[in-house]
């Protein structure tokens, strides 16, 4: 627990050197796309809890990720002035759940306060990942990863599909969430390195909470799921239980990502909701080593970083598809655990 | 509802369905003789579609189609000696992201040969235009190549583990890799062989539609969704089960037109896969004993 703290510290080092080095070299550019991968850094971390520790796949993440995003989105753009007199507007307005503002063409617009939007967002995909998880999670290997992908596939649809959701568009024009008066999220150039702090300490606090947890009798349930459940089972730890947990817990962080990354690109479009996001999670927590909380967190880091600052090109999902292959064939434990010299010696010895 | 147009949905959906059938059993017979599900099942659909359209630029339509079926069984071999073959009891998980992996690969090369067009192969009979009528319902020739070619291959794939002997060393293979390796049985061969064979019927599946559905680079995902669906609806492993499952999920495809937008026509698959695996995961002809843990 220690070697943890002391982890975690350097983990905040590092973040704040990121910072100072590129705001030094004049580069801030690059801590916007630090802080979009910040962001889906959260999901992986989400995704290592419930793959890595709970042994349990998902291919439908991006899902909730989507339901994060898009929930906030809808709500703090949707113009609820038609409907001013109505009883429901009026008496949010009357609770201060409302704010009124002008869009870019000087439209004013009605809508909900962007910490509704959030938390909403956040009960919504926890009620979507609870009713979800009693029956998806019942199932094993592939039917799991078949049942997951469908949900994945079914969050892709309705999105792409249902006009208050843009369909193919998206919501666009989201505006900033202010958490406190002077502090917001946004894509503001003289906010990102205020924003490139929130997702730091977002990340921190996510991973300090994991750490706990996995070093909690909780930690240790969910390391006997994994290795055989049966014998957990019969041990008196409820899996069924466990297993529900931190499905709901893996989906609530990953929708906190989406409603935070919205609010900080301004907008989301369906290609968050696909099912290639879903895998490229995956692909991000098997390179990490799957039960790796440093892992997930180096290799989401690096990947979401080149990724989003172009360097695959046209190639990016094809990396993504080789990183999966690669590390599955030859570093089942992920990158940061490959032994070389093993490694070869066994292919020879297969061959 | 007019009693003509309904019997064409029907014939349109049988179509379909036979082709989700034998995606379908493409993935039973890979998961006979592995425990594992193919996901890239629908890239084998896929590239021998594909494959046949550029081969048609130069060659007769049956040549080309043979050819491709060739090849695409070629990369079946080849993807199974290269990821599979030399792995040592890897785990489900493992296998499942391989394969993952394997669909994304097959796709993006596809893409950067074929680039995003959207491709057909020639009507094998006669044009888009022509028909056959059946007692007052039109349809296509191409309709009556898919429903005869899927047919053979699944009438020929019963024989094939029926009668002869490499198809009865699959069958033993799937049902006691142990015990049949020590009979003297190379089970890395019917592994090997279990690819090829569904890489075939996948490739042949894929050109006979072609003409109908037309081919893209992304096609194979729908069809392995949908493929998964139909042979989990027959239950896991049981081939003649697909053909039923197919049909059942193509006719129920094509007459949802008439009830909902066609926009959610993919949706109907997802929802009987879901509700299928949270109520009766050994499928509708399944018996309980059937189901491997996993």
């Amino acid at each position: 627990m220690k070697g943890e703290r002391i982890k975690i510290g350097l983990l905040c080092l590092l973040l704040v050197l990121i910072d100072l080095i590129t705001t030094s070299v004049a580069r801030t550019y690059y801590l916007t796309q630090l802080t979009m991968s910040l962001y889906y850094t959260l999901v992986v971390l989400g995704l290592v809890l419930l793959m890595g520790y709970a042994g349990q796949i998902s291919l439908g993440h991006a899902g909730f990720f989507a339901i994060g995003g898009y929930t906030t989105a809808v709500l703090s753009t949707y113009n609820l002035l038609k409907y001013k007199d109505s009883a429901v507007v009026k008496v949010s307005s009357e609770l201060g759940l409302l704010t009124l503002r002008e869009n870019l063409y000087g439209e004013q617009i009605l809508s909900f306060h962007p910490w509704i939007g959030v938390l909403l967002s956040l009960v919504i995909a926890a009620t979507v990942a609870y009713l979800i998880g009693i029956p998806v999670l019942k199932l094993k290997g592939h039917y799991l990863a078949m049942a997951t992908l469908g949900f994945g596939i079914i969050v892709y649809r309705i999105v792409l599909g249902t006009p208050i959701f843009g369909e193919a568009d998206g919501v666009s024009d989201v505006p900033p969430f202010v958490i406190l008066p002077g502090l917001s999220i946004s894509g503001q150039m003289d906010e990102r390195r205020a924003n490139y702090y929130i997702a730091s300490l977002l990340v921190v606090v996510v991973v300090y909470l994991m750490t706990n947890l996995i070093n909690s009798r909780v930690g240790r349930a969910l390391r006997a799921i994994h290795g055989a459940e049966d014998a957990a089972e019969s041990a008196g730890v409820d899996t069924a239980e466990y297993k529900l947990k931190v499905f709901v817990m893996s989906a609530v962080i990953a929708a906190l990502a989406g409603a935070f990354l919205t609010h900080f690109n301004g907008g989301i479009g369906p290609s968050e909701a696909s099912v290639m996001k879903s895998v490229r999670y995956v692909a991000i927590v098997a390179a990490g080593g799957m039960a790796s909380i440093w892992g997930g967190l180096t290799m989401a880091m690096l990947l979401n970083f080149l990724s989003l600052r172009g360097y695959f090109g046209q190639y990016d999902d094809a990396v993504f598809g080789a990183v999966l292959i690669l590390i599955m064939l030859f570093a089942p434990e992920g990158l940061l655990r490959v032994n070389p010299a093993g490694l070869l010696k066994n292919i020879f010895k297969r061959s | 509802m007019n009693i003509e147009l309904f019997f064409q949905y029907i014939a349109g959906g049988i179509t379909y369905g036979f082709i989700y059938a034998i995606v379908a059993i493409g993935f039973n017979i890979i998961y006979n003789t592995t425990g594992i599900i193919n996901f890239a099942q629908g890239e084998f659909v896929m590239l021998g579609s594909m494959t046949a359209i550029t081969l048609n630029a130069f060659l007769p339509l049956p040549v080309a189609i043979v050819l491709s079926v060739l090849i695409t069984m070629l990369v079946g071999a080849v993807i199974e000696i290269l990821f599979f073959r030399w792995l040592e009891s890897p785990t489900v998980l493992r296998m499942i992201i391989i394969t993952i992996g394997l669909s994304i690969i097959i796709r993006e090369i596809a893409l950067a040969i074929w680039g995003v067009n959207v491709r057909a192969l020639p009507y094998f009979t006669g044009n888009e235009v022509s028909s056959v009528s059946f007692w007052g319902v039109h349809i296509s020739p191409q309709v009556l190549w898919v429903i005869g070619v899927c047919s053979m291959m699944v009438l020929a794939l019963q024989l094939f583990f029926k009668y002869s002997r490499f198809g009865r060393q699959m069958r033993a293979c799937a049902d006691n890799r142990e015990a049949a390796r020590l009979c003297g049985i190379n089970t890395k061969n019917m592994v090997t062989l279990s690819f090829v064979l569904s890489a075939g019927m996948g490739a042949t599946a894929g050109c006979v539609v072609s003409p109908i559905t037309y081919s893209q680079y992304n096609m194979g995902v729908p069809l392995a969704i949908k493929g998964f669906t139909v042979a989990i609806l027959g239950g896991l492993g049981n081939s003649l089960a697909a053909v039923a499952g197919g049909l059942i999920l193509g006719i129920l495809e094509s007459l949802s037109v008439w009830i909902m937008p066609s926009a959610y026509k993919d949706a109907i698959a997802i929802s009987i896969l879901l509700l299928i695996l949270f109520f009766r995961p050994r499928g509708l002809f399944g018996r309980k004993e059937d189901l491997r843990e996993f």
